[in-house]
């Protein structure tokens, strides 16, 4: 309870626009208008196909809502500030970049090689150092994972380099 | 209602489900909500009442694993289990983890049971209701559904709502199902078809939960020791049976509230056992009776939740909300036909929520001490082996690797979700009842020729547009009684 008042204090003297209640509040509301504009750009029914309402008015209105209910926790939030939140350490930033990596090497390379890749990445990074475990990890299981599901559920994955000299 | 099960594929496919929802459980940040989103492409090789009986076995059994980890390492093994913590851990602490596990199996069991009992009864009678609902009370229903988010437990009333707004906005993707127009689709083929279902929940719950363990490998459990579990002994059951039937008919019913769960379930349940108790003071530093409420309550809503989710096709939690998923996509449409045409896959799905509740208490007796075990294969190994499991079965869905993509874009976006107070679960009812919710309501519109006062000339409308304004005040009143009693 003591740290969580401490935290909330700590809080309190940040520049607003430092503080997570804002920075959260602004990215949904900047992202719903982007979102909201975008609903003007849909194309209109003619009124002898539209079926109650035009397609682009629930999504319009969810926005709108989205917006108003944003406001509504900011001004709360200003009154109640929110905790403030640990920073968060090396590995978290390095399981993200992972994910980066999968992406780009599932698209420029292998898909097989992409998972085997961040298997290994994150299995390292966050403490396994032991080569039979990062074997296991990064090449036993997923050839174990690829092969039950091509086998059982007829999968085909997308072509890359080690793909295609197993379906070859 | 047994007489479906009776055929050797079903029963092994219940056994197996048992075990790994069981396993799933035990595994913090797992459950059984993930748990059903991964093992969804797998159940596409199976029969419908196969696929479904893999799903609530593994709902069942899942939500009862969650207490293992609560009552040996302090930390809840899924959300349901979360009250569980608060008397397990001190009791195990005590020396006497067999007998608090054995009181959550036992509770855990009666309360299923229990709730198997209400669903085999109620969900035929809500279907028999919902034959008068038209297009209007479905609107006024899905609406009734997403008000509730603002009471489903964790984080704030509002920013639930958001999430479920959100949720909604998702449904919204892809080619406008009444007039073909495209919607948020900025010239992407792949997302004319709409964002899936599947991963939408993998990364919202698995990857998610993958970047939330990156921030704590570092973190050590005290694992108590367990001998053996006990059965509760005569004097417990005398302190605890009307503990378990009160946190039975609680879980039961707030399992049948749309989107509500175990979660919800489960603290209302431990905080009426405080209420009636005879030694309230116990509370929090072992009290037999505390785990008995909330474990017999979260269990219990497993049943309740599968009331409106096979009899209107409303989810009663995200778990059901996965299920609700694998109906569809075997060509099951929940709803009061269902229950006129086919009887015996209902009875199916009844049965095996009854032998699951049997059979995780076999398991639960007997194994608890090797599922505790299941705690203490690390993260590094674990989370590589299920990001990989993740991948390809997102992949599997649509062989579309802009799925796997969609995957880990929630993933990352519902760590931060979680990480600033927003609940991931409404995104997911969103998901699910957005379709419903603007379908209904564009076809409403038709019927009434553009006049929205018209939904209020419907009775069973009105009536649900009353209970979603009470569920949007509940949340205010509760802070308000909570703020009184603090000052």
């Amino acid at each position: 309870m003591k740290n969580v008042q401490k935290s909330k204090r700590a809080n309190k003297s940040l520049p607003f626009f430092f503080k997570d209640e804002f920075k959260v509040s602004f990215v949904i509301i900047f992202i719903s208008l982007i979102l909201l504009l975008t609903t003007f750009t849909f194309d209109i029914v003619p009124p002898i196909l539209n079926r109650g309402i035009q397609p682009a008015t629930f999504p319009k209105a969810l926005l709108i809502l989205i917006i108003a209910m944003t406001l509504i926790v900011y001004y709360l939030a200003t009154k109640n500030p929110w905790k403030i939140e640990k920073k968060l350490p090396r590995s978290f930033f390095l399981t993200l970049f992972s994910f980066i990596l999968f992406v780009i090497v599932s698209k420029a390379l292998d898909f097989f090689l992409a998972i085997s890749a961040l298997s290994i990445f994150v299995a390292y990074y966050w403490g396994e150092k032991r080569l039979f475990y990062l074997l296991l990890v990064g090449i036993i299981f997923p050839i174990i994972v690829f092969v039950f599901f091509e086998t059982i559920l007829g999968l085909r994955f997308p072509p890359g380099i080690i793909t295609n000299i197993y379906y070859s | 209602m047994l007489a479906p099960l009776f055929s050797s594929k079903l029963l092994l496919i219940l056994f197996f489900g048992t075990l790994f929802g069981l396993i799933l459980g035990v595994l913090p940040g797992l459950g059984p909500t993930t748990g059903g989103a991964l093992i969804l492409p797998f159940t596409m090789t199976l029969d419908p009442l196969s696929a479904i009986v893999l799903l609530t076995s593994i709902y069942c059994a899942g939500t009862y694993g969650g207490a293992i980890t609560a009552v040996l390492i302090n930390t809840p093994g899924t959300p349901a289990a979360a009250a569980t913590c608060l008397d397990g851990y001190p009791l195990a602490q005590k020396g006497e983890a067999g007998r608090a596990l054995g009181m959550a199996t036992v509770s855990s069991t009666v309360g299923g049971i229990f709730s198997v009992v209400i669903l085999v009864f109620f969900a035929p009678i809500l279907a028999q209701l919902a034959y008068e609902f038209g297009q209007p009370e479905y609107f006024a229903l899905a609406i009734f559904g997403l008000t509730m988010l603002a009471s489903i437990g964790e984080g704030s009333p509002i920013k639930n709502l958001i999430a479920g707004a959100f949720g909604i906005l998702i449904s919204t993707v892809g080619k406008d199902f009444m007039t073909s127009i495209d919607r948020f689709t900025f010239g992407i083929n792949e997302l004319t078809e709409g964002i899936g279902f599947i991963p939408v929940v993998v990364g919202l719950f698995a990857m998610s939960e993958m970047l939330t363990q990156s921030t704590l490998i570092n973190q050590v459990f005290n694992r108590i020791a367990l001998k053996a579990i006990k059965l509760p002994s005569k004097d417990d059951y005398k302190k605890t049976w009307k503990t378990i039937l009160r946190s039975s008919g609680i879980g039961s019913f707030i399992g049948v509230l749309p989107a509500e769960g175990g979660t919800v379930a489960s603290l209302i349940g431990y905080s009426e056992a405080k209420r009636f108790s005879k030694n309230p003071e116990e509370f929090g530093k072992g009290s037999i009776e505390g785990i008995a409420g909330a474990e017999a309550a979260n269990n219990a809503a497993t049943g309740g939740a599968m009331v409106p989710t096979l009899a209107l096709g409303i989810p009663g939690s995200a778990t059901t909300a996965v299920i609700l998923t694998g109906l569809i996509i075997h060509g099951v449409r929940p709803g009061p036909d269902l229950f006129r045409e086919q009887p015996d896959f209902l009875y199916g799905i009844f049965g095996a929520m009854l032998i699951a509740n049997i059979l995780f208490f076999i398991f639960g007796f007997f194994g608890a001490k090797i599922f505790a075990r299941i705690t203490l294969v690390p993260n590094k190994i674990l989370w590589p082996m299920i990001f990989a499991v993740s991948v390809c079965g997102t992949y599997s869905l649509n062989q579309s690797i802009i799925d796997v993509w969609i995957m880990l874009f929630f993933g990352v976006l519902g760590f931060f979700m979680r990480r600033y107070g927003f609940s991931v679960v409404p995104v997911i009812i969103g998901l699910i009842l957005g379709e419903l919710v603007e379908g209904t309501l564009r076809q409403s519109l038709v019927i009434f020729d553009g006049n929205w006062l018209m939904f209020f000339t419907r009775p069973i409308a009105l009536t649900f547009f009353i209970l979603s304004l009470i569920a949007l005040a509940f949340p205010l009143i509760r802070s308000r009684k909570i703020k009184k009693n603090n000052d």
